[in-house]
C-alpha cells in the first residue's frame, strides 16, 4: 500500500494552516457583516427604506430557522411560520404586562420570550409532525399550520379574536433604534445559527438529510435528531416572532397563517439551502417582491409564484448556488469568460420579462379594474389598454423574447462548457 | 462461552412467502464467518434481519447474549454491531473525513450534543483520523463523498463500518463489483480492521471467502443447510448439489 | 331519526366527493412518488370550466368536456413541468406543484376575477330526491353520489382488468423493467398525471355548483385532502376511502352539533361557570370546533398509529 507517514503529515499541516486562514476568515466575514448592519440603515435611512431593512433583518432569522430544518436537516416544513407566529403571541402578550409594569423586562430582551414560546410549541407540535419524515412530514405540518390558524378564533384570550393582540413597545426607542435592536438581535441569531452548524447535532442533521437509513446504522435515533433540530429551529423561528411584535406593535392570526409558512419557504428556497448566507439572499430578495413591488403592482403575487416555479426548474439550488459556482471561474481568472454570455441571458430575459409584465398587466387592467376605465400606466408610458397596440407590442415582445432566449442559452451552454473544459485542463 | 452472534429458528415471512425459513448460526466471538449461498437464499434479508433493519417473523437473534430481535438499528449498533451494505450507503454531499466523523460522535457519547464545538473535538477527529489512514483514503480527506470512484466508495463503506468500534461487523458483500486486484486490496482492508473483531460476512468471491474465513455457513432457499470450516465445506455433497457444481472447485472468484 | 338520516347521507355524498379528489391525489402519489399540491387547484380549474362550458354549451355535455380540458392541464404540467424537475429528486417536484397551485389561482383570478362567480346546479337536478320524514334530500347530492361511485367503479375496473391498467400498476414498482419490456413509461406517468387530474377536475365539476365557485375554494379543501391522504395512509387507495368517509360524516354532523364539552360535564353533574378554567373552551359548541377536527384526527392517529389507517410501514 502507499507510504503514508511523510504525506499524511505534510498534508495535515496544509490542512492545519488552511483552518488558521479559514479562522481569520471567518472573523472577517462576521465583522464584515455586522458593519453593513450598522452602515446601512445610516445610508438608507428614509422612512421606507427603514421599514424595509427592518422586515429584512427579521426575515433573515425566520429564513435561517427555517433553513435548519430544509437546507441542513432536509426537512420540508409547510407549517414554520406556526412557531414565529405562536412566539409572537406569547411575546406580545408579555409586552403588554411589561408596559403594565407587571413584568421587569427591558424590551430589548422581548425576542428571547418569543424564543421561549416558539421553541415550547416546537417541544408540542415538534413531537407529533416529527414521527414521520419526508413527504407525510410535509403534509403534517400543513396540517398542524392550518389547524393552529383555525383555532385563532376558538381562544380569543390568547389570540385576540378577529383583531389581534395590539402591543405597545412602551420605553420610548426612538425608530433609528428599533432597526439596530432588530439589527443586534439579527447578528447574534447568525452567529448563534452558524455555530449550530458546527457541532455534533448539526453535522449528525447534515448525515440524517444524506442518508437516514445510514444514520440509524452508525447508532443515531434519527427521529430524535429530526425533533431536536425542529425544537431549535423553533426557538429561532420565535425569537424573528419577538422581534416582529416590536416592530409592527401588532400580532394577528395572519402570523400563523399559510401565507406566512409559504413566505419563509419562499424565501429560503430562492436564496438556496445549500449555503449559509443562501437564506440571507432569499430573505433580501423576497422582502423586495413582497413589500416593494406588491407597492407597484396588484398581479404582484402571480410573479412571486412564476419566479419561484422558474428557480425550482433551473435553478433548484438557490441564488446562492449561481454565486458559488463563479467561485472556481474566478479562482481560474476564467470569469471574464463568461460575461458576454451572461449578459446575452439577462437580456433575453429583459425582454420576455417585459412581454410577460405588459401581458400581465394588460389582463388585469381589463379584466380586474375596467371599472376605471381602460387608461393605464406602465414604465412611465401611458396607454390605453383596450387599443390593439399594445397587444402587438406584447406579442412582438413574446417572439423575439423566445428567439434570443433559444439563442442566449445556446450560447451560455457552450461558453460554459469550453471555460470548465479549459479549467479542467489546466488543473490536470 | 457466549457466542458473539446467536440465530435459533429464525424465520421471516413477506406476505404469504417465507424467504427465512429456520435459520440457525452460531458465532464465536473474535470469530470470522463466511455466509454464502446462491442467489436468492436469503444472504442479504438475513444481514438484514440481524442488524435490524427488518424484524423476525419468528424465532431468536442474540447479541452477546441478549435478544436483539426486533430492534431498531440504532438500538442494535449501540450495543456494539455494525453492518456494511452491498449498495454502497454513505453520506454523499459530506466529505469523506465527514463521513468518518459522523460515525464515531455516537460511540464517543456526543450523542446530541450541540454545545460542542467539532472542531475541538480532539478524539473524534484523531478517530476518523486514523480510520481514514487505514482505509488508504488519506488523499480524499476533503472531498464529496458522492464523488468517489467505486472501489473508494466500498472502501469508505467498510470505513463507516467500523469507525465506532463495534466489536461485531457484518460486512455486506464488501467485494461486489470490484477487479481482482481490487478485491485483493479490499481484503486485506479487511483482515487490517477486523484484528479481534467478530466478523460475518456475506460474499460470492469464494477466494475472498476461502482467504478470510474460520468456518463458513451455506444457505440455501432461507435455510442453513452446513456450517463448517473452509475444507470441509469444499468436500460436502449437499453443498456442491446446491451450486450444481459450479465455483466451488475453482480457486480464483467468478466475477 | 331524520336528521341522522339526511345527516348520514349528505355527510356519506361529501366523503365520496372527498374520496374521488383523495384517489386522484393517492394515485399520483404511489404511481409516481409525486405529492401533487396542486391537486386541489385542479379541482378549483374543473369548477371554472365547468362554469364557462355550461354557460355555452350546457351542464351536460360540460360534464364530459370539463375534466378532460383539466387532464389536457395535468398532461401538459408533467410533460414540461414535472418532468425538468424530476430530476432534482421529490423535495424540488413537491415544491414546484407547491409554486404551481398559487399560479393556477392567480391565473384563475386573473381570467374569471376575484368574486365568486355563479355556477348553478341545473335545473333539472335541482330539487328534492325524496324526503325523510319531512327533511328533503337534494336530487343533487344522489347525483353527486352516483357519478363518485361510478367514477371509482370504472377506475377500479380501468387498473384492474384492462392492460393499460396492468402497465400502470407495473410501472408503479419497476418502471425500469416495464420499459425494457418496450412500454413508453414515460407517457404512461403523463396518463397517471393527466388521469389524477381529471379526476380532481370532475370532481370540481360536480362540487362547485353544490358548494361556492371562487378563487378561494382550492385552499380548505385542499388541506383536508392531504389530511386524508395522511389519515388514511400514504399511498393507500382503501384507507383514503375510509379516510375520506369518516372526514365527510365527521364534518357534516360537526357543523350541526351545537352542543359543548360543558354541556357533557353538566350531564356528570359538573357545572362549567366562568370561573372554569378554559371556560371558553369548554363551552364552544362542536359546531365551533369543526374546521379543526379533521387536524385533530390527524394529530391523534400521528401519535398513535403514525403509518394511518392502512399505510405501509416504513422500511
Amino acid at each position: 500500500m502507499k507510504p503514508l507517514i511523510q504525506a499524511s503529515a505534510g498534508s495535515d499541516m496544509q490542512r492545519r494552516g488552511l483552518l488558521q486562514s479559514a479562522h481569520s476568515l471567518r472573523w472577517i466575514i462576521w465583522g464584515a457583516t455586522a458593519l453593513v448592519m450598522l452602515v446601512l440603515p445610516l445610508v438608507f435611512s428614509s422612512g421606507f427604506a427603514i421599514a424595509l431593512l427592518s422586515q429584512i433583518g427579521i426575515m433573515i432569522i425566520f429564513a435561517l430557522s427555517y433553513n435548519m430544518l430544509l437546507g441542513q436537516t432536509g426537512m420540508l416544513s409547510f407549517g414554520h411560520a406556526v412557531y414565529s407566529g405562536l412566539g409572537a403571541f406569547v411575546a406580545a402578550h408579555v409586552l403588554n404586562q411589561i408596559g403594565a409594569s407587571h413584568f421587569p423586562l427591558p424590551v430589548s430582551l422581548l425576542p428571547l420570550v418569543g424564543g421561549f414560546g416558539g421553541m415550547l410549541f416546537g417541544v408540542l407540535f415538534g413531537y407529533v409532525t416529527t414521527r414521520k419524515s419526508g413527504t407525510t412530514f410535509a403534509m403534517i405540518t400543513l396540517g398542524i399550520g392550518e389547524m393552529v390558524a383555525a383555532s385563532s378564533l376558538m381562544f380569543p384570550g390568547f389570540f385576540g379574536g378577529e383583531g389581534g393582540v395590539p402591543t405597545n413597545r412602551t420605553v420610548g426607542h426612538a425608530v433609528l433604534g428599533i432597526t439596530y435592536v432588530i439589527a443586534l438581535w439579527c447578528l447574534v441569531s447568525m452567529i448563534a445559527m452558524y455555530a449550530w452548524t458546527q457541532t455534533p447535532l448539526g453535522r449528525i442533521a447534515n448525515a440524517v438529510r444524506d442518508n437516514p437509513e445510514r444514520a440509524e446504522f452508525v447508532g443515531y435515533n434519527t427521529q430524535r435528531v429530526r425533533f431536536l433540530v425542529m425544537v431549535l429551529s423553533a426557538f429561532f423561528a420565535g425569537i424573528a416572532g419577538g422581534l416582529s411584535v416590536i416592530d409592527f406593535e401588532i400580532v394577528t392570526a395572519e402570523n400563523v397563517g399559510a401565507a406566512q409558512s409559504a413566505g419563509v419557504l419562499l424565501a429560503t428556497f430562492i436564496g438556496g439551502g445549500a449555503f449559509f448566507f443562501g437564506p440571507v439572499i432569499g430573505s433580501v430578495l423576497f422582502v423586495l417582491f413582497a413589500v416593494a413591488l406588491s407597492n407597484l403592482t396588484p398581479a404582484w403575487l402571480l410573479y412571486l409564484g412564476l419566479f419561484f416555479v422558474l428557480v425550482v426548474m433551473y435553478v433548484p439550488g438557490g441564488v446562492s448556488s449561481l454565486l458559488m459556482k463563479q467561485v472556481p471561474l474566478i479562482a481560474a481568472r476564467k470569469l471574464h469568460r463568461m460575461l458576454p454570455s451572461y449578459a446575452a441571458v439577462l437580456g433575453a430575459a429583459m425582454m420576455v420579462l417585459c412581454a410577460l409584465v405588459l401581458t400581465v398587466e394588460l389582463v388585469y387592467k381589463l379584466q380586474i379594474d375596467s371599472d376605471n376605465g381602460t387608461a393605464m400606466r406602465l414604465a412611465g408610458l401611458s396607454f390605453d389598454a383596450a387599443s390593439w397596440a399594445p397587444r402587438a407590442v406584447a406579442a412582438m415582445l413574446w417572439v423575439l423574447g423566445a428567439l434570443a432566449s433559444r439563442l442566449a442559452a445556446a450560447r451560455l451552454r457552450d461558453a460554459w462548457d469550453r471555460v470548465q473544459r479549459e479549467i479542467a485542463g489546466s488543473n490536470a | 462461552m457466549t457466542s458473539a452472534l446467536e440465530l435459533r429458528e429464525v424465520r421471516k415471512q413477506f406476505g404469504r412467502t417465507e424467504i427465512i425459513r429456520g435459520v440457525n448460526l452460531d458465532i464465536a466471538k473474535g470469530e470470522r464467518h463466511a455466509l454464502i449461498g446462491p442467489n436468492g437464499a436469503g444472504k442479504s434479508t438475513t444481514f438484514n434481519l440481524i442488524s435490524g433493519r427488518i424484524a423476525p417473523s419468528s424465532g431468536t437473534v442474540k447479541l452477546n447474549g441478549v435478544d436483539i430481535g426486533g430492534l431498531p438499528p440504532y438500538k442494535i449498533n449501540r450495543m456494539g454491531l455494525s453492518r456494511s451494505f452491498q449498495v454502497t450507503n454513505i453520506f454523499h454531499r459530506l466529505s469523506v473525513f465527514e463521513n468518518l466523523r459522523c460515525s464515531v460522535l455516537w460511540a464517543l457519547g456526543y450523542r446530541y450534543s450541540f454545545w460542542h464545538r467539532l472542531e475541538q473535538l480532539r478524539d473524534a477527529r484523531e478517530r476518523a483520523e486514523a480510520v481514514l489512514e487505514l482505509i488508504g483514503l488519506q488523499g480524499r480527506h476533503d472531498t464529496l463523498a458522492g464523488l468517489l470512484t467505486y472501489a473508494e466508495q466500498r472502501a469508505l463503506e467498510i470505513g463507516i463500518t467500523i469507525a465506532g468500534g463495534a466489536e461485531v461487523i457484518l460486512l455486506d458483500e464488501p467485494t461486489a463489483g470490484m477487479s481482482r486486484s481490487e478485491s485483493d486490496h479490499a481484503v486485506e482492508l479487511i483482515r487490517r480492521v477486523t484484528v479481534g473483531k467478530t466478523l460475518v460476512m456475506v460474499e460470492h468471491d469464494m477466494s475472498v471467502v476461502f482467504g478470510l474465513a474460520d468456518r463458513i455457513s451455506v444457505l440455501v432457499y432461507g435455510e442453513v443447510i452446513a456450517t463448517d470450516t473452509p475444507q470441509a465445506i469444499r468436500n460436502n455433497r449437499s453443498v456442491k448439489e446446491a451450486y450444481l457444481g459450479s465455483t466451488l472447485d475453482e480457486p480464483a472468484g467468478t466475477h | 331519526m331524520e336528521f341522522l338520516t339526511i345527516s348520514l347521507l349528505n355527510g356519506v355524498s361529501y366523503g365520496l366527493l372527498l374520496f374521488m379528489l383523495s384517489s386522484g391525489l393517492t394515485l399520483i402519489f404511489s404511481m409516481m412518488g409525486v405529492l401533487n399540491f396542486a391537486h386541489a387547484s385542479f379541482y378549483m380549474l374543473g369548477a371554472y370550466l365547468a362554469y364557462t362550458i355550461a354557460s355555452k354549451i350546457g351542464f351536460w355535455p360540460a360534464l364530459v368536456v370539463a375534466p378532460v380540458l383539466v387532464a389536457g392541464v395535468g398532461a401538459l404540467v408533467e410533460r414540461f413541468g414535472l418532468r425538468t424537475v424530476h430530476k432534482f429528486g421529490q423535495v424540488a417536484e413537491l415544491l414546484f406543484t407547491f409554486g404551481l397551485s398559487y399560479l393556477i389561482v392567480e391565473g384563475v383570478k386573473l381570467v374569471w376575477g376575484l368574486a365568486a362567480v355563479p355556477y348553478a346546479i341545473p335545473p333539472e337536478l335541482n330539487g328534492a330526491l325524496f324526503k325523510v320524514f319531512g327533511s328533503e334530500f337534494p336530487k343533487y347530492r344522489a347525483f353527486m353520489m352516483l357519478i363518485s361511485v361510478a367514477m371509482l367503479a370504472a377506475l377500479y375496473l380501468l387498473l384492474t382488468r384492462t392492460r393499460i391498467g396492468l402497465v400502470i400498476q407495473a410501472s408503479l414498482t419497476h418502471p425500469e423493467m416495464v420499459e425494457a419490456l418496450g412500454h413508453n413509461v414515460q407517457r404512461v406517468f403523463m396518463l397517471v398525471f393527466a388521469g389524477g387530474a381529471a379526476l380532481a377536475g370532475l370532481a370540481g365539476m360536480i362540487g362547485g355548483n353544490a358548494f361556492v365557485t371562487s378563487p378561494s375554494m382550492g385552499e380548505s379543501v385542499g388541506t383536508i385532502v392531504f389530511v386524508i391522504a395522511v389519515v388514511g395512509g400514504m399511498g393507500s387507495l382503501p384507507g383514503a376511502f375510509i379516510a375520506s368517509l369518516l372526514i365527510g360524516i365527521m364534518q357534516t354532523f360537526a357543523v350541526t352539533i351545537d352542543a359543548s364539552l360543558s354541556d357533557l360535564f353538566s350531564l356528570a353533574g359538573v357545572a362549567v361557570t366562568d370561573n372554569t378554567a378554559m371556560s371558553s373552551l369548554l363551552r364552544m359548541p362542536v359546531s365551533q370546533v369543526a374546521p379543526i377536527l379533521p387536524y385533530l384526527l390527524m394529530v391523534l392517529m400521528m401519535i398513535l398509529r403514525p403509518r394511518g389507517l392502512l399505510g405501509k410501514r416504513e422500511g
